[in-house]
């Protein structure tokens, strides 16, 4: 996956004579460049862009040329703007704070105060990255992170092509990121993508999905196709069902603005989850550069289609109050800023099938919530039982199915859940798990997603980020479920804290399986 | 929690550790590999084993310390020291002394303390043997670290390696240098795509990370390259411009320059011995590179 950010501007036949792929150790530093940061007053700038850049320079992947500029309404200096991403940094930042590193990375701030349709502001941004580059170094190379609503792409798109910051002299990049949402639906999220291609080249636009920065994530990857062990059972002889689940604890207070209307399948099930479902049910990839990663993704998203009928394999919920662990919270009608007749749901569950040789008769059941009794993301394989036991029935009663859990977070790692017997003189076959823990096995602080994303972005490296294709192709797959919940009916109501609607659990029995407590 | 078990046997210590670790319900499962630390006193013992057990963060590890001081004199004689939990980092430390005869048989003494499957690394954090590979301590090792840097004459102590180099021998004043090296190599990304005519590594004549560093780039360039005594400072000369990276003796920020392009400063602090150790425990195969840099050092002109 290496080789490409640096090569892109290379002449044919030029070598690094200090560089040999068998050099490990070397880490691969970006090359001059500045990033300017829109929406830098947000709360995401705040939690994750600001720490993950500082933590980068810590870790000695910066360029010592690097430039970071704020781009926002406030009216703020540029010491003021760093006093902001110091507050960020201290607080939310991985690894500790030395006061050299902050030192070098404070003296490349800029802001630039201005709204998004203000010519004169992106005049002022066209300016100041000249500057930079004259007086820092940053070699006229810039990544645009657009940390703002998708409403706002178009006119910030615009500005930036009419500034000529877009479409830079040879020799050098111009990138942009962008965040989900993607869109609403297939139709928005193709008119987006012909918003953004229109001004930057689809091989200039990173759309960031954090979860595939994630090391279990592409851990996925490692334990699929470098084992000979799990390879021959990843399939319908072997698979009964699998399930993906992203369950989140938090509840909605304070961001009616981004979530109501929106809902949890458009805000997870279309980029997260999708993600996962493609990584776990793709063939091997020819090789692991982005291309063929991308063609084994597009090939696996276009043969997945919902099950049938919609009203029996989906479930939708809507938190009502309740007891969140040891608090007592309010229900979504409740929470500030949303309608007292809100239709949003915050619960999501959908049921899909892969038609695909190995895939053909398992069913891929996804759900997402807000609320539920505990954080926690995973991908879990469960296996059919075996189909002849040479024990009575009540050696087997506590035996259920097998199962291989990909924990994706918290507590990084790998179960795997089989029959033992039970010591003593009778012969009880119980379940048993045997577990790889990420944490405790490698580096107790493996980089955070944005971390190594931002890194791939500024090396040009796109191996991790979702193209046009599959963005279109999820929302191809998700839009039948939001026009069916549009036209009728409305969430089924769900205690916080608890696992979801009934409707999620029945929409399972019906088939003899149940959700797994993960 | 350190526990002393003097004139003991390895059985009794394999039993002690089970104990603990039953008491606690703690697993060596997790291990992911056995660091040998291999010393001739106890000068560096200490020191060593806080190293190892900060490296143990990111590389949790059952460590143990072999003490093999007095071969001479006296009946053969073992003296351990297991220490776990706050006094042991991610990792259980079992410290071994041996007296007599027996300090002529460590290997055999550490055979027992081999945790199944994982891999072993040896590390001689001052004096180490002309040929790691054949040492009986480093033939149980798949990795051996040595660290040119705590000899007693540290340049020669780095050259001496090239003549007892196997494939899986590394030396932490190579890791110490990683961050300079990558900094030149990034710096070469950039145009002017040019090849680099001459080199000068220059430094304090007792530091062998410069000698090494000299030596890699001796190994990947047609041209001289120098090692000076003096300023800390590389210089890498092309048609036209230099590259050079400096920074002052003590300081903790160098200077990138480069021919008509502005000065850029790099936080680039000397790297402590257990961030060192941390980075060649990461990889466990053989580090070719490393080979090569020694095999460069021959052709290093010292002024």
């Amino acid at each position: 996956m290496a080789g490409a950010g640096a090569a892109r501007n290379t002449p044919s036949g030029w070598q690094n004579p200090l560089r040999d792929k068998r050099d490990k150790r070397l880490p691969r530093i970006a090359g001059p460049c500045g990033v300017v940061i829109f929406g830098v007053t947000g709360d995401l700038a705040r939690r994750k862009l600001m720490p993950a850049i500082y933590d980068l320079a810590n870790r000695g992947l910066l360029p010592a040329t690097f430039a970071l500029v704020g781009f926002a309404r406030r009216d703020w200096a540029d010491e003021d703007f760093a006093d902001v991403v110091y507050q960020a940094v201290k607080e939310h930042a991985r690894t500790p704070f030395r006061q050299v590193v902050w030192d070098r990375l404070a003296s490349g701030f800029r802001f630039v105060t201005g709204t998004f349709d203000d010519d004169e502001a992106f005049a002022r941004l066209a300016q100041t990255l000249e500057e930079l580059d004259a007086e820092r170094g940053t070699g006229g190379n810039h990544a645009f992170y657009l940390s703002i609503p998708p409403g706002a792409f178009p006119v910030v798109c615009e500005k930036l092509h009419s500034t000529g910051l877009a479409r830079p002299r040879d020799g050098r990049w111009s990138r942009v990121v962008i965040e989900k949402p993607f869109g609403h639906d297939l139709t928005s999220a193709v008119e987006l993508n012909s918003v953004v291609n229109s001004v930057f080249p689809e091989e200039s636009v990173f759309r960031i999905d954090h979860y595939l920065g994630k090391e279990t994530v592409q851990n996925i990857l490692a334990l699929r196709f470098a084992n000979q062990l799990f390879d021959p059972i990843w399939n319908a002889h072997y698979v009964d069902h699998v399930q993906i689940t992203m369950a989140e604890d938090i509840g909605l207070g304070g961001r009616a603005g981004y979530y109501d209307g929106i809902g949890a399948a458009r805000d997870v099930i279309q980029n997260h989850l999708l993600q996962l479902l493609a990584l776990t049910a793709m063939e091997e990839p020819v090789s692991f550069s982005p291309a063929e990663l991308q063609a084994e993704k597009i090939k696996v998203l276009s043969a997945t289609r919902l099950a049938q009928p919609l009203d029996e394999t989906t479930s939708r919920g809507q938190y009502a109050a309740g007891w969140q662990g040891g608090e007592r919270v309010v229900g979504l009608l409740d929470e500030e800023g949303f309608a007292h007749d809100s239709r949003t749901e915050t619960f999501a569950a959908i049921t899909l099938e892969v038609d695909t040789r190995r895939w053909a008769g398992v069913p891929f059941y996804l759900r997402t919530g807000k609320r539920l009794g505990r954080r926690v993301t995973e991908i879990a394989l469960v296996f059919k039982r075996a189909p002849h036991l040479p024990f009575d029935d009540t050696m087997t009663d506590e035996l259920g199915k097998n199962a291989l859990v990909i924990r994706v977070q918290p507590d990084e790692g790998i179960t795997l859940r089989f029959g033992s017997k039970v010591p003593g003189h009778l012969m009880e076959v119980r379940d048993v798990n045997m577990d790889f823990s990420y944490g405790s096995t490698f580096s107790e602080d493996s980089p955070e997603a944005y971390e190594r994303l931002i890194l791939d972005v500024l090396l040009g490296e796109p191996s991790l980020f979702p193209v046009n294709a599959e963005v279109e192709l999820s929302w191809e797959i998700l839009d039948p479920v939001l026009e069916n919940w549009a036209e009728h009916g409305k969430p089924e109501p769900y205690v916080a804290g608890s696992w979801g609607p009934q409707s999620a659990f029945e929409m399972l029995e019906r088939s003899g399986r149940e959700w797994r407590r993960p | 929690m350190i526990i002393e078990l003097p004139n003991t046997t390895t059985t009794a210590i394999n039993k002690k550790l089970n104990a603990i670790r039953e008491q606690v319900g703690a697993a060596t499962t997790g291990r992911v590999l056995t660091l040998i630390i291999a010393l001739e006193t106890d000068a560096l013992l200490d020191e060593s084993i806080a190293a190892a057990n900060i490296a143990s963060q990111e590389h949790p590890s059952r460590v143990i310390a072999v003490v093999s001081g007095d071969a001479e004199g006296g009946d053969s004689r073992l003296d351990a020291e297991v220490r776990m939990f706050g006094d042991a980092g991610a990792s259980e430390v079992v410290v071994l002394r041996l007296h007599g005869p027996l300090a002529g048989h460590a290997d055999a003494v550490v055979v027992p303390f081999l945790l199944p499957d994982i891999p072993v690394v040896a590390w001689w954090p001052d004096v180490a043997p002309a040929s790691p590979a054949t040492d009986p301590l480093g033939a149980l090792a798949l990795r051996r670290i040595t660290d040119a840097t705590n000899a007693p004459d540290p340049r020669a102590a780095i050259n001496s390696r090239r003549d007892g180099y196997t494939a899986g021998d590394t030396d932490l004043s190579w890791s110490r240098i990683t961050y300079w090296r990558a900094l030149l190599a990034s710096a070469l990304d950039q145009p002017p795509y040019e090849p680099i005519r001459s080199a000068v590594v220059s430094g304090l004549a007792t530091e062998p990370a410069l000698d090494i560093l000299a030596g890699w780039l001796a190994s990947r360039i047609d041209g001289p390259v120098r090692r000076a005594v003096g300023e800390l400072k590389i210089e890498l000369l092309r048609d036209t411009e230099t590259v050079s990276l400096s920074r002052p003796q003590d300081g903790v920020t160098a200077t990138l320059r480069r021919t008509e392009k502005p000065d850029a400063l790099v936080p680039l602090p000397r790297r402590v011995t257990a961030e060192c150790l941390a980075e060649d425990l990461r990889r466990l195969d053989p580090d070719a590179v490393y080979g090569a840099a020694l095999t460069g050092l021959e052709e290093v002109e010292y002024l």
